[in-house]
């Protein structure tokens, strides 16, 4: 404690007498008493008590030492594939638990023993410590305004602009090369955002069954999830396609459209709008038979199939796309063309 | 009492008060909450449409219309088929308790055998969908892994990854799949109950629908296997925040405030 | 401890002390540092949860990355876990179920990795609202406060690019909402958005790409800032509460060595260990449970890890505005929340400047604000708060209605009214109730505390026995400022001469009124009325 800068009147010991509730001081009678005494704790005036909290803090580390090696047994003697019931946790890998058990307490007595010692054996009087300002002292600030000057002028920086000039221009232009350099991240979007694997007789193969689809499977008040054919899951784009050319489908009674378009392109009351929600593109799909409307498990957009996908709630800007659909002379229904208007979220240059 | 009046303004008091608070409103909304209140009926017998008409004409027709043609308080049921009859009155959504967005899942008030008459009696009406058989429903030999595939084309959406349930609009909701018979599953994605849209035979096939329920059976269960430990409801991300900060962080608080406490000084004050 | 050897007087540790000392000058370090004093409060070692759990968050990810593999490309998979067999997946997706069911302890060191995460980016907004509330941001710390809150942000982005790794269903819905909200930007949204996927989504690129930001880049500028942020710690000393022997020029406490040393070296162990048993005990983030990730398949209760969670409730509840307009589409809808989220968070971080501004307080600061005396601060701080709240149960809107079954459009509709309401009242309450407790302390140093002992008076009188404080807490509850809002310089000078005063001034004038005038706090009680009263009262 002796390299502390301890100030005087902040010392305990010259605090030592002033009891709790003395009588206020002269004139404030709110004024710092300074740091109260220090009060000795079990451990510093009795050593059994020390010895206990010493047998305490061994036995910590003891047991971190047990649940290590219970750590080590348990990875050499588990399955990693065993499952055990443990109440109330459920059916859980026995290999995760006791390792993770064993590595908690193994971690945990390490700490607590180390601060059980820190308590309670290690000195707990409070020290001061005392803070100096941070802002420098006038002369050294002057010292370093005056160097820096020097510098500032034995450069030359200030007197020859050209060079300064043309500096900034090197320095500002050459992260340009950076820049460029991130060009080649990706392709320009052109018009990849507008088209889908959709066109024109392309038929609706059910995602259940992989099946072509006609008009009899789809009963009103079913939900069934179509993609185009000839499109396959091994496909090494089908990821970058199905994003864009899900399709559900519904069947209403065609009384119940509104929208009369959504009649025209539909088949007998079967309805096909894009699965991508035109708000940020989940896929969007709880669909309530009975209302009609599909609601977006991510953000809560609802749709009105029922008059031609409009947004009657949530943050989705515009309503869903509609594939136009017939069917074909096999009796199946197929796609009169692709989508009218680009599906999933909106962007600039959508229009 | 007296001890315990002459705390009453210890600084602490506040918070016993607060705390004694909490656990006397959250008692009494546990004892007050609307409770289930069904009754098992323990007559019937016999069988046939006859006595399911019977049947009918008592819990039924009010809402239905005595002919099953439907009234302002509920749909037609012409048409329905046994299977909707099984799956809403087995899993006690009918008879209604009281409208609200949607008939909540209960106990069922009648017996299997009742409901077997009810079913008779309303397949009678129109055709529809049958009962499915144990064979068509049991989920041995199925394809989980492909039925995982179909629960998330199909289902997830509104009932959640493992089946867990999730919101839709306007209060209405999809109802956690846990310990539904397979049975009920079946009849569900047959008939579309409710807001629920149907996934018929002729779109998703029989096989489709008996991985699903394999698929269930394996996630869903009580002997699911949750090998990371406690599943936190299956939720996602949600209960796993508060499960951090209540636990995680209020574990590590209580600690530091161990940690930096003054050790107990040999005489108190 | 090499006594044998004689003619060498030094211990071998002193020997290498010397060595180094030699080399790098640790003596003059040890000097200043080895007894630093730190002072002892709970809430000064939240810091330490988030530093500890940045460690374990590290250690843990490196080991990940032995086994994981970032890629997009294509597998079908033949692993043990039976519900995916034959499945095609990304090998992302698939390395990630092989740690969870095939390396021994995989599991247990994912689930640590994602509990510290979600304990580290919580832990920072607890350790920030610390500093908030109890104003220790003011000057000199307030680089440090800019410090603390870029690696709130980039914690929360690295957490972010982290649940987007496994290429499971959850987190390619979070990834295909990212997009979503890139294209939203105007001009040059899709431009971005190509970019980033390398072309259309999801594409083959994001996995390897956000790896390379999770693992190196975003890490690397936080170690950097992390390292900042703690020398300055050291360099300004912490601060403290007022209390007896506590001032604004001395830090009361324990040395570094050995009781902090112990103590903080201790807690990174128990923090270890708190996360290591909850790892063992809850699950998180069970990829096996979702699947991976196609576009055209999704899950209810999509939502972000929870920090993410309130730009999740800011775009559940925004209205779907777009404008059409010559051609082009303005996605008002998504491009305004996506605007509003970096301002949430910007609003912490300017604040330090905004106060020191108002205020024009220009001096250190080493004591501690108690939350109530500084009310106008804590108000807005938890205004703050009470509008992250709100767009938190915004986020979580789907799961609120079923847990609590309610009507997720009613839900909505709530958030959208409370964004703009809730920090109002939330503001104005916690005036009042900081308003409230500065009165009680102001009765409690006057009259005492009242003990809840009724005695009864000769001439029948009841009165409850109020204790008188002692010295200590007098000086504790009376050590706070309360400063005096700014007035404007008279608009005549002392020579007659008209004097401009600019529109600024005039604001700033009116805000210092605002934080400090009439109304704001309780005058605190002075050595006259207390003399007053003790002297006058007697004993009650």
């Amino acid at each position: 404690m002796s390299s502390q800068d301890i100030p005087e009147e902040t010392l305990p010991s010259t605090q030592g007498h002033a009891h709790e509730g003395a009588v206020a001081t002269a004139g404030d009678p709110f004024a710092d008493p300074g740091l109260p005494p220090h009060e000795p704790r079990m451990q510093d005036i009795d050593e059994r008590a020390a010895k206990r909290s010493e047998r305490v803090v061994a036995f910590l580390f003891m047991l971190s030492m047990l649940a290590t090696v219970g750590f080590i047994a348990a990875y050499v003697t588990l399955p990693v594939d065993k499952n055990i019931y443990v109440f109330p946790i459920g059916h859980i890998s026995a290999l995760n638990f006791s390792l993770g058990l064993t590595l908690g307490v193994a971690l945990f007595c390490i700490g607590a023993g180390a601060v059980h010692w820190a308590r309670t054996l290690m000195s707990d009087v409070e020290v001061a410590d005392d803070r100096h300002p941070i802002e420098a002292a006038p002369e050294v600030k002057a010292k370093v305004l005056a160097d820096f000057k020097l510098g500032a002028e034995e450069s030359g920086f200030g007197r020859r602009k050209l060079i300064r000039n043309t500096m900034f221009g090197a320095l500002a232009l050459v992260p340009l090369s950076g820049v460029m350099l991130l060009r080649d991240l990706g392709p320009l979007p052109g018009t990849k955002l507008r088209k889908t694997a959709w066109s024109e007789g392309k038929m609706l193969i059910n995602q259940n069954t992989l099946q072509p689809l006609r008009p009899e499977d789809i009963a009103v008040g079913s939900l069934t999830f179509a993609m185009p054919e000839g499109m396959k899951e091994e496909d090494h784009d089908f990821q970058q396609e199905i994003a864009k050319a899900a399709l559900m489908i519904v069947r209403l009674q065609p009384e119940n459209i509104k929208d009369k378009q959504e009649l025209d392109w539909s088949v007998d009351g079967i309805v096909a709008f894009s699965k991508i929600c035109t708000h940020v593109g989940c896929p969007i799909s709880l669909y309530e038979q009975q209302t009609h409307h599909v609601l977006c498990p991510c953000h809560q957009s609802t749709f009105d199939l029922a008059d031609g996908g409009r947004v009657i709630f949530g943050p989705a800007g515009h309503a869903l796309p509609q594939l136009r659909i017939k069917v074909n002379d096999k009796g199946y229904l197929e796609a009169m063309g692709d989508f009218a208007e680009p599906v999933g979220p909106a962007y600039w240059e959508r229009g | 009492m007296k001890k315990l009046s002459a705390r009453r303004r210890h600084p602490l008091a506040a918070v016993v008060v607060l705390l004694f608070a909490l656990a006397v409103t959250g008692g009494l909304y546990a004892a007050f909450a609307p409770a289930d209140t069904a009754k098992a009926d323990d007559t019937a017998q016999s069988l046939a449409i006859e006595e399911g008409k019977k049947l009918y004409s008592v819990g039924c027709a009010s809402c239905h219309g005595t002919g099953g043609q439907g009234t302002s308080d509920g749909p037609s049921l012409v048409g329905v088929g046994a299977a909707a009859v099984d799956f809403q009155v087995a899993t006690g959504r009918m008879p209604l308790q009281q409208q609200g967005a949607q008939a909540p899942r209960k106990k069922a008030i009648y017996t299997q055998a009742e409901i077997d008459q009810l079913a008779a009696y309303i397949a009678s009406l129109g055709a529809g969908p049958s009962v499915p058989t144990k064979n068509q429903y049991s989920p041995d030999g199925a394809d989980i892994a492909k039925g995982g595939e179909l629960f998330r084309t199909n289902c997830a959406q509104c009932h959640n990854f493992t089946g867990k349930g999730g919101a839709l609009s306007n209060g209405k909701y999809a109802p956690s799949l846990e310990g539904v018979d397979p049975k009920h599953i079946y009849e569900a994605m047959q008939t579309g109950p409710q807001n629920m849209p149907s996934f018929p035979d002729t779109t998703m096939s029989e096989k489709n629908k008996k991985d699903i329920i394999a698929y269930l059976d394996t996630v869903n269960s009580d002997k699911t296997k949750s090998p990371g430990g406690l599943e936190l409801g299956g939720l996602g991300p949600v209960s796993e925040g508060l499960f951090a900060w209540i636990f995680g962080l209020g574990a590590l608080i209580a600690v530091a405030i161990w940690v930096a406490a003054h050790t107990a000084k040999a005489k108190k004050s | 401890m090499s006594n044998n050897d004689n003619r060498r007087k030094a211990p071998a540790g002193e020997r290498v002390a010397d060595w180094a000392d030699g080399r790098l000058g640790i003596y003059s370090l040890a000097k200043t540092n080895m007894r630093k004093i730190f002072p002892d409060h709970w809430s000064f070692m939240l810091g330490e949860v988030c530093l500890y759990s940045f460690v374990i968050i590290i250690l843990t990810g490196v080991y990940l990355t032995l086994f994981f593999h970032p890629s997009m490309n294509e597998v079908v998979y033949h692993g043990s876990y039976v519900p995916m067999q034959g499945m095609r997946m990304s090998e992302a997706f698939k390395s990630t179920v092989d740690i969870s069911f095939d390396v021994r302890g995989g599991l247990l060191i994912r689930q640590i990795h994602h509990w510290a995460a979600l304990i580290f980016v919580a832990a920072m907004l607890v350790h920030m609202m610390r500093v908030f509330f109890t104003g220790a941001f003011r000057k000199p710390r307030e680089v440090n406060w800019l410090f603390g809150f870029l690696l709130l942000v980039l914690g929360m982005f690295t957490g972010f690019t982290g649940y987007s790794l496994p290429d499971d269903l959850l987190s390619g819905t979070g990834v295909r909402f990212m997009e979503g909200a890139i294209l939203s930007i105007p001009i040059i949204g899709t431009y971005i958005s190509m970019f980033l996927f390398g072309g259309e989504f999801p594409g083959s690129d994001f996995v390897p790409r956000f790896f390379s930001i999770h693992v190196l880049l975003l890490p690397g500028v936080m170690l950097g800032l992390l390292v900042a942020h703690l020398i300055l710690v050291f360099y300004h000393k912490h601060t403290q509460f007022p209390g007896p022997g506590r001032t604004n020029k001395n830090v009361v406490g324990m040395p570094l060595l050995p009781v902090y040393m112990a103590k903080a070296g201790g807690f990174f162990f128990l923090v270890f260990g708190v996360i290591a048993a909850i790892a063992a005990i809850a699950t998180i983030n069970p990829i096996w449970a979702m699947g991976p990730y196609r576009p055209d398949q999704v899950s209810t209760g999509a939502q972000p890890d929870w920090y993410m969670g309130f730009s999740e409730g800011l775009i559940r509840v925004m209205p779907g505005w777009e404008i059409n307009f010559a051609g082009h589409t303005l996605v008002l809808g998504v491009f305004i929340p996506l605007m509003i989220f970096p301002l949430v968070l910007a609003a912490i971080a300017v604040y330090p400047f905004i106060e020191s501004w108002v205020t024009g307080d220009k001096r250190e600061h080493h004591l501690l604000d108690r939350p109530r005396n500084a009310p106008t601060r804590t108000a807005f701080g938890v205004a703050w708060l009470t509008w992250y709240l709100v767009l938190l149960v915004g986020g979580g809107n789907d799961l609120w209605a079923t847990h609590f079954h309610l009507s997720i459009n009613a839900i909505t509709w709530f958030v959208r009214i409370a964004f703009f309401v809730g920090p109002v009242i939330a503001f104005v309450a916690t005036r009042r109730i900081c308003m409230g407790l500065q009165r009680r302390d102001k009765e409690k140093v006057l009259h005492g505390r009242e003990s809840g002992i009724i005695k009864r008076l000769p001439h029948g009188e009841f009165v409850e026995v109020h204790e008188p404080l002692s010295q200590q807490q007098l000086h504790t509850l009376t050590a706070h400022e309360q400063p005096l809002p700014l007035e404007l310089e008279p608009e005549v000078d002392e020579n007659g001469v008209a004097r401009k005063i600019s529109a600024t001034q005039k604001l700033r004038v009116k805000l210092s009124k605002g934080f400090y005038g009439e109304g704001t706090h309780i005058p605190k009680a002075t050595a006259e009325e207390y003399q007053e009263i003790t002297s006058g009262h007697g004993h009650h």
